[in-house]
């Protein structure tokens, strides 16, 4: 009976103790576990970062993507090194033709779950059979990254005069071991192709929709922090005749760092606060009550 | 960056007088196409024109697959002259398309900037041997990148092979165009393409077959070719606190059997492998990529007693025979660690196994390694609260009863 006591006291102080360590947001939500702390927590530097990239690496396209309503992209690349830059919700549309690849490259921030979908109009006329396409997606090191969700591989029937892909990729994690193909921060490439199609319907024209949406997930689980993005080196390669001299590795300071305000501060000192009053609670028991 | 160069070639042979394109003949639509393209060009398009059976109308085989000019010389263009150039032009002999690409690539030159040649024809090659599609890859293993978009004129079935595997070979588009409007749009798409130049042209080098010939490369974008089944070898010195980070696309440009893998491995000098990346696939596609990321052990960069667990650890991993390489390298661990880069592939051909190689791009990059992230100093979640609470309420009991222990001693005495 005790014990039951005890355990409603101590949520109850909870509660009220974080109500007083202000949330930043609404307070009236501090009773949901997790995921509303999160929602409001500043962006890490790493974020910042990737934010002013787009000016940078990207093409001329995603130069003008913010704030208004960007201008739609107009081109593709055709190979990785061409690919054009876009941006979400920053729709691209194209004519091409049938055995194009097409590809298209964004850049993605950790949080976020990049969603591509893309319309293919197919030709109305001279195409002799089915027709299976792709759209494949890359990291910043060419890496395949799987879909989650979305049509990612259609078959097009002979009459079928268009077709629809799409996919998910899996949240962008701010860290990952070095031999692992987790997403990470940085550049994605687009390649959307046909994989099989009668030799005679190549050349065909065809006109391509791609959108981009890049909705932010919960980052709260994440540790850890790549030091520099996954984004092409765009510099032509120097071969050089013998290894290169030894440099002195300077001495990194590994001292003791405040880690930045997030919701753990919050859970942190308001455990504090909560632990502070049932000690207070606990003690009062110990005297004697007087009758 | 210099503007890419390109060049159009133009097939003018005998077969362009026939007259099936919307009641009009192929010259004259594809004229009117050019007069279209060269309006509408950038300013900055560095643009040359080649014919090819344009001039000798005879029988003689021999004479008649030499025919191919410039009309109008790589350069900024001059529309007018442009103009005048197609204007005259009469469709007349063969069609040497082989010959044709060879000294259009001449007409490009070798001046370091990436280099397109645009090929519209409305039939296949009269003058085989050489093959067109052979040329066209021989084309592109030699001197800066080139690549070859192909465009048919209401093509055949044989045409249309040809000149697909023309633009294969090269990394370049095929399109086909049954009208004049589709004509203008395709050349105006592939011209606009090849004005765009790309953010970087790969340096050439060339692997070596084991790891001590390898050659060492900085950071960078690289491109090679390799063989069918080649193991291609490039080193990279990696610094403490130093990531790698290494990409390798082989592009599929000739025709190949259904399934096929890539395979990019990082070792040591001594052979032991560190991280590896791979990809496979099947069906048409243009490159298959992959790529690695790879840093030394965080451990090695701490100061200090940790140093020597380390050394255990790479013991372990040692077998016998690689050990004296190891050796080696582990003396300079602090400096530098040499990695060894693996590009090999697992493609299949049965028509086209041979030299050259296939165009293979290699990127590497070199930044500050991230760190594996400690366990976070603050806490989150009820169960935290609840712990915390549990323990401040048994220390405050505790620190009653001392406290109830401490003043009935003190009052004793």
């Amino acid at each position: 009976m005790r014990a039951v006591r005890l355990i409603a006291t101590a949520s109850l102080t909870a509660a009220v103790a974080l109500t007083l360590a202000g949330l930043p947001e609404e307070p009236a939500q501090a009773g949901l576990p997790e995921g509303p702390a999160q929602a409001g927590l500043p962006e890490g530097p790493a974020q910042a970062g990737l934010a002013e990239e787009p000016a940078t690496l990207a093409g001329p396209a995603t130069r003008l993507a913010t704030p208004s309503p960007a201008p739609a992209v107009s081109s593709a690349g055709t190979s990785f090194l061409t690919a054009v830059g876009i941006s979400p919700d920053q729709p691209a549309r194209v004519s091409a033709v049938t055995g194009d690849y097409l590809y298209w490259s964004f850049t993605a921030s950790a949080g976020q779950n990049p969603t591509l979908a893309a319309t293919v109009a197919l030709p109305d006329s001279g195409r002799t059979g089915a027709q299976a396409w792709t759209v494949e997606v890359f990291d910043g090191l060419r890496r395949r990254q799987a879909c989650v969700a979305g049509e990612q591989s259609p078959v097009a029937d002979t009459g079928a005069s268009s077709l629809t892909l799409g996919c998910r990729l899996r949240q962008v994690r701010s860290w990952a071991e070095p031999w692992d193909s987790d997403p990470l921060p940085g550049t994605y490439y687009v390649r959307l192709s046909s994989t099989e199609l009668p030799e005679q319907d190549l050349g065909l024209p065809i006109d391509v929709d791609l959108t981009l949406t890049a909705p932010e997930g919960d980052t709260g689980a994440d540790q850890g922090e790549l030091e520099a993005p996954l984004v092409p080196v765009n510099r032509p390669g120097q071969v050089l005749t013998a290894a290169p001299p030894v440099e002195e590795a300077e001495e990194t300071g590994s001292g003791f760092s405040v880690p930045e305000f997030s919701s753990r501060w919050v859970w942190t000192v308001g455990g504090g606060v909560l632990a502070a009053i049932a000690g207070l609670v606990g003690f009062s028991w110990t005297r004697r009550r007087r009758p | 960056m210099e503007p890419p160069r390109v060049e159009l070639v133009l097939d003018v042979s005998g077969s362009m007088r026939a007259d099936d394109i919307d009641g009009e003949t192929r010259i004259s639509v594809a004229k009117q196409a050019f007069n279209d393209v060269v309006d509408a060009l950038p300013e900055t398009t560095q643009l040359g024109i080649r014919v090819l059976g344009a001039t000798y109308g005879g029988e003689n085989k021999k004479v008649g697959c030499k025919d191919t000019q410039q009309i109008v010389e790589v350069g900024p263009v001059n529309r007018v002259a442009a103009k005048n150039a197609i204007a005259t032009l009469k469709p007349t002999g063969f069609t040497p398309i082989g010959l044709a690409l060879r000294k259009a690539a001449e007409d490009l030159g070798d001046t370091g900037s990436v280099r397109r040649i645009v090929l519209i024809t409305d039939g296949e090659d009269t003058c085989t041997p050489p093959d067109p599609c052979t040329v066209a890859r021989e084309l592109a293993a030699q001197g800066t990148s080139l690549v070859v978009d192909t465009l048919g004129l209401t093509p055949d079935e044989k045409t249309r092979k040809q000149l697909v595997c023309i633009s294969t070979a090269t990394g370049g588009t095929y399109a086909s165009a049954d009208s004049e409007e589709q004509l203008t749009e395709r050349i105006k798409q592939v011209v606009d393409r090849a004005a765009l130049p790309p953010p970087v042209v790969p340096a050439t080098v060339a692997g070596a077959e084991d790891c001590t010939k390898a050659p060492w490369l900085a950071a960078g974008v690289y491109t090679d070719r390799e063989l069918i089944g080649e193991h291609r070898y490039y080193r990279v010195a990696v610094r403490p606190g130093q990531e790698l980070r290494a990409s390798v696309s082989i592009a599929l440009d000739r025709e190949l059997n259904r399934d096929y893998g890539v395979l990019l491995k990082a070792s040591t000098e001594g052979g032991r492998e560190l991280v590896r990346g791979v990809d496979a696939g099947s069906g048409r596609a243009d490159v298959l990529s992959t790529g690695l990321r790879w840093s030394g052990d965080d451990k090695s960069e701490k100061s200090g007693g940790e140093e020597e667990g380390d050394e255990e650890g790479e013991e372990e991993g040692d077998d016998g025979g690689r050990a004296e390489g190891d050796d080696a390298g582990r003396g300079e661990r602090d400096a530098v660690e040499s990695v060894c880069l693996i590009v090999s592939n697992s493609f299949a051909s049965k028509t086209a196994a041979g030299a050259p190689g296939m165009p293979l791009e290699l990127s590497i990059d070199l930044v500050d390694a991230s760190q594996t992230p400690d366990a976070p100093g603050l806490g989150r979640g009820w169960l935290l609260l609840f712990v915390l609470a549990i323990a401040g309420l048994v220390a405050g009991v505790l620190a009653g009863w001392l406290t109830r222990w401490w003043v009935a001693t003190w009052r004793e005495n």
